[in-house]
């Protein structure tokens, strides 16, 4: 649809504004596009909206099963709802009706989850998401989505427009480090980004780890040499098996990194398509090791957790020690 | 009056038939839900055979009434209507809840034609149904919601905030209707979590609320017609049997679930053929 931004937007707006604003364009031009939030219109950015399109747009107060219920019906009626709230409350206190109504009968319903992982630092656990990843990719229909800033979502948003069935776009509080300067052109949901290149060893990152994973793999090309393939996996579900198979064939070293628990997240999904393959491969999961999150600022969380730019370099360095035995054709050995 | 005598006698007749269609399926299912089926047949008798305007031929017209069965458990109660109406075919019901059938204890809107949401999990219809009928404001459609809640469903939080939403928009479009028939799966209401004051319940929460003996069309159809010229939103509180036109489960919680063989298949249908008379006499009598 050509929506246009620059990398000054997305340096002014927040990811949420962004998401916002790539949503009003959108509707411009679909008048079947209608926004529900749960008392989050102020908080997940998404009031903008309702300047431009008040008639379209259903506060329906601190009730996320309801506005996931009524999205549905909306969306059974021909509408295309997006709701607004909290990663956790999409994927916790909403999920019944998530599930039941909107994934079970295959609904063209977007969910927006934001303030995702722990990017709602000084909140608490009560208010970090760091199970949805897990939960929601296991419900059949969904696509899953985390965009890695705010063009990336942009991205997301208008693919998922385009995309019949049920989307989960989960994206973060406030400004995201920036990985993409212009539009995505060639976006394309279940196809990874490859971000930079490398035959020594793959980092899978989603959504704020991606700008640190790709810090780390610049840094250790400069100070020791390595050449590490970077993969932005923006769509967790459908998987991009196909990337994943081919940096574990190139590469033989997988670090994942996500601000999520390791348990069924991105992790989690390249762990099965590693243990489907039948070849061998070193394999670090960073991110929450099954415990809840602490309080702080969200960068000093992502250095607790490893994923920073400090923590992915450390552990790339202790992948490196690993040696493999010469063995040109170990991959036919399966 | 808002149904003739003609019509009154025409809507029984159907029922009786429904009925008899329900203990038929619930045989060839060797169980089902037949108390709160019969419970509700009634008001989806009505609302189907007089009142919503829907296209046996296609479905998913997208101007037709909508129909909520929130008490999704109450699926072989609304299939006898769905197979009678043609929807689905009439031998399919001998399928139902066998391996590999379309059809289930709770009805599947991807694969049952007229079914307009997959209900079952407890709470989640008002909702639905108050989406619906916001979309055809969005829409600028004039087509109707209807909503069957079960009592006992009413002890689930979400519920309560659809009703909120549904007074909150003004949501005359949906009729909201509760089929109060006392019972739920582990004894009567009021013993385990109880409901009462109900009616102010729906009152406080901004609806135009009215009690209605749930077996009765007469009542019911007034109820319903005066619903449809009121701003305000309205709920209609179906006093009930469960079990109703049953003798051996009317009236009884244990059978709000429950398996029957051939015999008391039989005796089923034995005591709905006096139910339906008895049903005759009070309305030509009346």
């Amino acid at each position: 649809m050509g929506l246009t931004y620059t990398s000054l937007d997305t340096t002014k707006l927040s990811t949420a504004e962004v998401y916002a604003q790539a949503l009003s364009e959108l509707a411009a031009q679909d008048e079947r596009i209608v926004v529900l939030t749960s008392d989050l219109a102020k908080s997940t950015k998404i009031g903008g909206f309702r300047e431009s399109f008040p008639e379209r747009f259903y506060n329906v107060g601190i009730a996320e099963q309801n506005m996931f219920g009524i999205a549905a019906g909306m969306a059974a009626s021909g509408l295309i709802p997006f709701t607004s709230c909290f990663a956790i409350f999409n994927a916790c206190r909403g999920l019944d009706q998530v599930h039941t109504d909107i994934c079970y009968p295959n609904l063209n319903v977007k969910m927006i989850g934001s303030h995702a992982g722990t990017s709602f630092g000084q909140a608490g656990s009560t208010h970090h998401s760091t199970e949805d990843i897990a939960i929601l990719r296991s419900i059949a229909n969904l696509t899953v989505l985390v965009p890695a800033d705010g063009m990336e979502t942009a991205a997301c948003v208008e693919a998922a427009v385009a995309h019949e069935g049920p989307v989960y776009i989960r994206i973060n509080r406030g400004f995201d480090q920036i990985v993409y300067r212009s539009p995505l052109e060639d976006y394309q949901i279940g196809k990874a980004n490859v971000l930079h290149e490398g035959s020594d060893m793959t980092f899978i990152a989603c959504g704020s780890a991606v700008f640190t994973a790709l810090q780390a793999a610049r840094e250790l090309e400069s100070l020791d040499g390595l050449k590490i393939r970077v993969l932005d996996m923006h769509t967790i579900k459908p998987l991009d098996v196909e990337a994943v198979k081919k940096a574990l064939k190139d590469t033989r070293r997988i670090i994942t990194a996500e601000d999520h628990t390791v348990i069924g997240g991105l992790g989690g999904a390249v762990a099965e398509v590693i243990a489907s393959s039948g070849m061998g491969c070193a394999f670090r999961r960073l991110g929450l090791q099954d415990t809840f999150s602490a309080i702080g600022y969200h960068e000093d969380l992502m250095h607790l957790h490893e994923i920073d730019v400090d923590g992915i370099m450390k552990n790339a360095r202790e992948m490196m020690k690993i040696e493999f035995e010469e063995d040109d054709d170990w991959v036919d050995e399966v | 009056m808002a149904l003739s005598a003609q019509e009154i006698l025409q809507l029984e007749t159907k029922a009786n038939e429904l009925r008899h269609t329900i203990v038929d399926t619930v045989l060839w299912a060797g169980s089902g839900h037949l108390g709160g089926s019969l419970s509700m047949i009634d008001v989806a008798t009505l609302l189907y055979y007089h009142y919503m305007k829907i296209d046996r031929d296609n479905p998913h017209w997208e101007d037709r009434d909508r129909f909520i069965l929130s008490k999704g458990h109450a699926g072989i109660g609304f299939v006898s209507i769905l197979s009678d109406l043609g929807f689905i075919k009439k031998e399919d019901l001998k399928q139902f809840n066998l391996t590999g059938s379309h059809l289930g204890i709770h009805l599947d809107a991807t694969k049952v034609p007229g079914v307009d949401a997959s209900t079952g999990s407890l709470g989640h219809g008002l909702s639905i149904a108050l989406g619906m009928a916001l979309a055809a404001r969005q829409l600028g459609k004039d087509y109707r919601t209807f909503c069957i809640l079960g009592d006992g469903e009413c002890n689930e939080g979400s519920v309560w905030e659809a009703a909120m939403a549904i007074s909150h928009y003004k949501a005359s479009n949906l009729l909201t209707m509760v089929d109060r028939n006392h019972a739920m799966i582990d004894g009567p209401t009021e013993e385990v979590m109880a409901l009462e004051p109900f009616a102010d319940k729906w009152k406080a929460f901004g609806f135009h609320t009215e009690v209605v003996n749930g077996h009765d069309f007469a009542a019911m159809a007034e109820a319903i017609e005066a619903s449809f010229e009121r701003e305000q939103p309205t709920c209609l509180i179906l006093d009930t049997i469960k079990g109703a036109g049953v003798d051996f489960a009317a009236g009884d919680y244990r059978w709000h679930y429950g398996a029957i063989n051939e015999e008391l298949a039989q005796e089923a249908h034995r005591s709905l053929d006096a139910y339906h008379q008895k049903r005759l006499g009070a309305v030509k009598g009346a």
